[in-house]
C-alpha cells in the first residue's frame, strides 16, 4: 500500500536537503575544522593545534564574562517579552468587558495590534538608530530631554544609559538598557503569536468559565495560559535564540561594542574581537562552536521539559 | 483529548525543521569563520621601462577600493584620471564604501581587488594582514621614480611616511593624508573675547573659568569611540614623559607604564575631569564636532580631516584653527613635538590579480598633480611634500604653521597598531579615565597589566621599533 512512497520522499527532499547541506552543514562542519587550527583568517596558512582553542577558552576571563552577560539576556528577554507579549495579547482579546457573554478584547483592540507590531515591521538596524536618539545622552536626546524640561534630570548630569557600567541589581546599566529595546522590539510579534493562538480557543470554554463566575485572572490562568501552552514553549525556545545572539544591538548601540570597559561583552562581541581585530580566526570558530553546542543543549533542555500531552479541541 | 506520539511523516518533518532552527544563531556568526580554498595568482606582466616601472600591461583592469569617511572619495576620482591620461588602455573600475573588512576580508585569500584604501572604523587589522602575509611588500614603489620625475618616490614623501607604513622593516602601507593632531579653536571667537589659545595645562586651567563665564563648556570630545580621547591622553604623555618612554611602552619593556612623567600626564586629564571642565553628556564624533560647531564648548581635540567631515555645518564666521596639544610646563620632556603622521592607509593584497597596475596606480596618488588636488579637495594634507602649499583655508593654514615650527620628532604612537588586546583595553580605559570612573594611578596599574599580559602570551607575535 506504502509502495514509493519512499522514493517519491527521497526525489521531494533532495534538492532542499541538499542546498541545506551545502549551505548550513558543510560551513558549519568547516567552522568546527577551524576551530581546531591556528587559522589567522587572512591566508591560507594554517596549523592544526588539536584541542588547544578549546583549553583556552575555559580561562579566558572575557569570555566568562561574555557568558554571564548572555545568561542574564536568556533569563530576561524571554521572560519579560513573553510577559508582555502574553499581557498585551489578553487584553486584546479576551480582556473586555467579562460581563457580556460574548468575549472580546478591549475598546480599539484592532488599532492597538498595529501599534504594538510596528517594531517588528522595522529592521533591527533601523531600530537601533532610532533608539540611540532617544537614548543620546545630552539633552537632546529624547528621554534626557524630557526629563530636563520637567526638571527631573539637571543639565550637567544627564542620563548615560547604554555608556552606563554601573551596576543595578547586580548587573551592569547598559545591559537593562539593551534590554528594553530587545523586549519593546519583540513584544509586538509574540502578542501578534499569542492572539491568534489566543482566538483559537473556543469560545464557549471562556464562556463556561464565566458563567461559574470566574474572573479576568482567573479566566487567564485557568483557560487562556494552559491552553496557549505550546505556543509559549516555541516562543521561549525562539526567544532564547535572540537571547544568545544580541550581535546586531551591542554592536550598534553600545561603545567599542562591548563597552564601555567590557561591561556589555557578549559571546558574539568577544568572538568578532577575537576573529576580526586580533585575527585568531581558529580561536574564534572554537568560540562559534562552543555557543552552538550549548544552544543545542538549551533547546534540547528546553523542549524536554515542556514535552506534555497534546489537548485537541 | 488524545495523545500523539505514532513517528509519522508529519512528526519527522517538524522535528527536521526544529533541528534546523537550533543551529540557526550559530550559524549565522560560524558562516564568518568560513573560507574557501585560495586561488592561483596570475600577474599582469607587460614591458618595464622608466615610464613604466612595474610593466602594467595595455588592456588590462584594476579594481579600486576606496574608503568613503571623513575625506569623501571624490579625491580618488582625480586619481583615476591622471593614471588613465598615461595608461588610457587601462580599466580602473573604482568604487567606495565604508564596509572595508566587511567587504575586503572575505577575499583576500582569494581574489581580493588590487588597491585598497584600509581605513575607518571598520578596516582590517595592519599587523595581523603582516603576519599572515596577505598584503604585498611595496619597497619597490618607494624606489620606483616618481611620476612627474626627478627622484623616485620615497623623496617626494613626508617624514614619518615610511616609517609609519613599515612593519618587520618591509614598506607595507602607503599613508596617503598627513594628518595632524591637535586642539582645535574658533579663533573669531577667541579675538573677540581675547583669549590666546593655551599652551600648557595651566594655562588652560586658568582659562578656563573665563570661558565658563560666558555660558560654554571649557572641553568636549568623543566619548563613544575610546581612540578619540587616547590620542590627546598618549599626546600629554609623550611630551610629559619624552619619546623614549613611549617607545618603552611600545616595545612591551617591563614597567614602562611606570616611567617618570606618565602619572602626572594623567593627573591633568584627571583634574580636567574633576573640575567639571567637559562638557555633559556622552557624545560621539559628529555629535560633539557638531556641539562645539554650535559653541557649545570652547575646544575639541581631533585631528585635520575635521573640516571636510563637517563642512555642511559649519556655521559663518567660524574661524576653525588647531593649536598644539597642551603639555605640563616646566618638566616636560618634549614639550614642541607636534602629533602628526600619515594616516589613511593603501594596501595592495599580496593575491591581487593585477599588483603592477595596483603599484602604478599608487605612483599616481603619490603625484604632485594628484596630491595637490587632494589637499585642495579634502582641507587635508597629503603625505607628499607640498600637496597644501596652493590651498588658501584657515584650518588647513595653521595645521601648515603647525607643522613648520614642529621639531623633526612627531608624536608617534605604535602599540595599537602592534596589539589588538592593548589597543581594545586602552580605548575602554581612556574612556573611564574620561568619564571619572578611573584616576590616573589607576589608569597606569591596568594599563601596565594589560601590557603584562600580551608580554606573556606566546601566541602574540611580538614587534618593537627603534625610532
Amino acid at each position: 500500500m506504502r509502495h514509493g512512497v519512499a522514493r517519491f520522499v527521497t526525489g521531494f527532499l533532495a534538492l532542499p536537503v541538499g542546498l541545506y547541506v551545502f549551505y548550513v552543514v558543510w560551513p558549519f562542519l568547516q567552522a568546527a575544522g577551524y576551530s581546531l587550527t591556528d587559522w589567522g583568517g587572512y591566508s591560507d596558512r594554517q596549523q592544526f593545534v588539536g584541542l588547544d582553542n578549546y583549553i583556552r577558552l575555559f580561562s579566558d576571563e572575557l569570555i566568562r564574562k561574555a557568558f554571564w552577560h548572555n545568561v542574564f539576556f536568556l533569563i530576561t528577554v524571554p521572560l519579560f517579552t513573553i510577559a508582555l507579549a502574553l499581557f498585551l495579547a489578553f487584553l486584546l482579546n479576551v480582556g473586555g468587558r467579562e460581563d457580556k457573554a460574548g468575549v472580546r478584547g478591549v475598546f480599539g483592540s484592532g488599532f492597538y495590534k498595529v501599534i504594538f507590531f510596528f517594531p517588528q515591521v522595522l529592521s533591527l538596524v533601523v531600530i537601533a538608530v532610532m533608539w540611540q536618539q532617544i537614548y543620546r545622552a545630552d539633552s537632546q536626546g529624547l528621554i534626557n530631554g524630557v526629563l530636563m524640561k520637567i526638571g527631573l534630570v539637571s543639565e550637567e548630569d544627564p542620563i548615560t544609559f547604554v555608556y552606563d557600567p554601573e551596576p543595578f541589581l547586580g548587573v551592569p546599566a547598559v545591559l537593562w538598557w539593551l534590554l528594553l529595546i530587545a523586549v519593546w522590539s519583540g513584544a509586538g510579534f509574540y502578542m501578534v503569536l499569542f492572539s491568534a493562538a489566543m482566538q483559537s480557543i473556543p469560545k464557549d470554554v471562556y464562556e463556561a468559565a464565566i458563567l461559574d463566575g470566574a474572573g479576568r485572572f482567573h479566566t487567564f490562568f485557568r483557560i487562556t495560559l494552559p491552553l496557549l501552552r505550546d505556543t509559549v514553549s516555541v516562543a521561549w525556545v525562539y526567544l532564547g535564540f535572540i537571547a544568545l545572539d544580541m550581535y546586531a544591538l551591542v554592536f550598534v548601540m553600545t561603545p567599542s561594542q562591548g563597552g564601555p570597559n567590557h561591561a556589555s561583552e557578549i559571546f558574539a562581541s568577544v568572538l568578532n574581537f577575537t576573529a576580526f581585530q586580533k585575527g585568531q580566526f581558529g580561536y574564534a570558530c572554537a568560540m562559534g562552536v562552543a555557543l552552538a553546542i550549548f544552544t543545542i543543549l538549551l533547546a534540547a533542555l528546553q523542549l524536554r521539559i515542556t514535552r506534555r500531552e497534546r489537548i485537541e479541541y | 483529548m488524545s495523545v500523539s506520539s505514532d513517528l509519522n511523516r508529519r512528526t519527522l518533518l517538524r522535528r527536521a525543521a526544529a533541528a534546523g532552527l537550533l543551529v540557526t544563531p550559530a550559524v549565522g556568526l560560524l558562516s564568518a569563520c568560513a573560507g574557501s580554498t585560495p586561488s592561483e595568482n596570475t600577474d599582469n606582466a607587460g614591458e618595464k621601462s622608466t615610464d613604466n616601472p612595474f610593466g602594467v600591461q595595455d588592456g588590462s583592469a584594476v579594481k579600486v577600493v576606496i574608503f568613503n569617511g571623513g575625506l569623501g572619495d571624490a579625491w580618488a576620482k582625480e586619481d583615476q584620471a591622471i593614471f588613465n591620461a598615461k595608461h588610457p588602455n587601462v580599466t580602473v573600475n573604482m568604487s567606495s564604501t565604508q564596509k572595508i573588512k566587511t567587504e575586503e576580508q572575505p577575499k583576500m585569500a582569494t581574489t581580493p581587488s588590487d588597491v585598497v584604501m584600509n581605513s575607518g572604523a571598520d578596516m582590517m587589522d595592519v599587523s595581523t594582514l603582516v603576519n599572515e602575509g596577505a598584503i604585498e611588500p611595496l619597497d619597490d614603489l618607494l624606489a620606483a621614480p616618481a611620476w612627474e620625475g626627478g627622484g623616485t618616490v620615497a623623496d617626494t614623501l613626508l617624514p614619518g611616511t615610511v616609517a609609519d607604513g613599515t612593519f618587520q622593516g618591509k614598506f607595507f602601507v602607503v599613508n596617503i593624508a598627513y594628518t595632524v593632531w591637535g586642539n582645535w579653536y574658533n579663533s573669531a571667537l577667541f579675538d573677540r573675547e581675547g583669549w590666546t589659545p593655551p599652551k600648557t595645562f595651566d594655562e588652560f586651567f586658568a582659562l578656563a573659568p573665563k570661558i565658563k563665564a560666558k555660558g560654554m563648556s571649557p572641553y568636549v570630545y568623543d566619548a563613544v569611540h575610546g581612540y578619540y580621547p587616547r590620542w590627546a591622553l598618549m599626546a600629554t604623555i609623550w611630551k610629559s614623559a619624552g619619546k623614549q618612554a613611549v617607545i618603552d611602552i611600545d616595545n612591551l619593556k617591563e614597567n614602562a607604564w611606570r616611567a617618570e612623567g606618565i602619572l602626572p600626564a594623567l593627573e591633568v586629564w584627571e583634574k580636567l575631569v574633576k573640575d567639571k571642565l567637559v562638557l555633559p553628556g556622552r557624545l560621539d564624533h559628529t555629535q560633539s564636532q557638531q556641539a562645539w560647531l554650535d559653541g557649545k564648548a570652547a575646544f575639541i581635540q581631533v585631528g585635520t580631516w575635521l573640516k571636510n567631515e563637517m563642512a555642511a555645518t559649519i556655521p559663518p564666521g567660524f574661524e576653525m584653527k588647531i593649536s598644539d596639544y597642551w603639555g605640563l610646563g616646566a618638566t616636560d620632556k618634549a614639550p614642541n613635538d607636534v602629533y602628526a603622521g600619515a594616516g589613511e592607509g593603501i594596501v595592495v593584497p599580496s593575491k591581487a590579480p593585477n599588483k603592477a597596475a595596483a603599484k602604478e596606480f599608487l605612483r599616481a596618488v603619490l603625484s604632485k598633480a594628484g596630491s595637490a588636488k587632494f589637499a585642495e579637495l579634502t582641507k587635508s594634507l597629503a603625505s607628499t611634500v607640498g600637496s597644501g602649499d596652493n590651498v588658501q583655508d584657515s584650518a588647513l593654514a595653521s595645521a601648515n604653521e603647525l607643522m613648520k615650527n614642529a621639531p623633526k620628532d612627531l608624536v608617534s604612537i605604535k602599540f595599537w597598531n602592534f596589539y589588538a588586546d592593548m589597543d581594545k583595553e586602552s580605548q575602554n580605559l581612556s574612556q573611564e579615565l574620561m568619564a571619572g570612573r578611573l584616576t590616573a594611578a589607576q589608569f597606569v596599574d591596568k594599563m601596565q597589566a594589560a601590557a603584562d599580559k600580551v608580554a606573556k602570551d606566546s601566541s602574540i607575535t611580538k614587534q618593537t621599533r627603534d625610532a
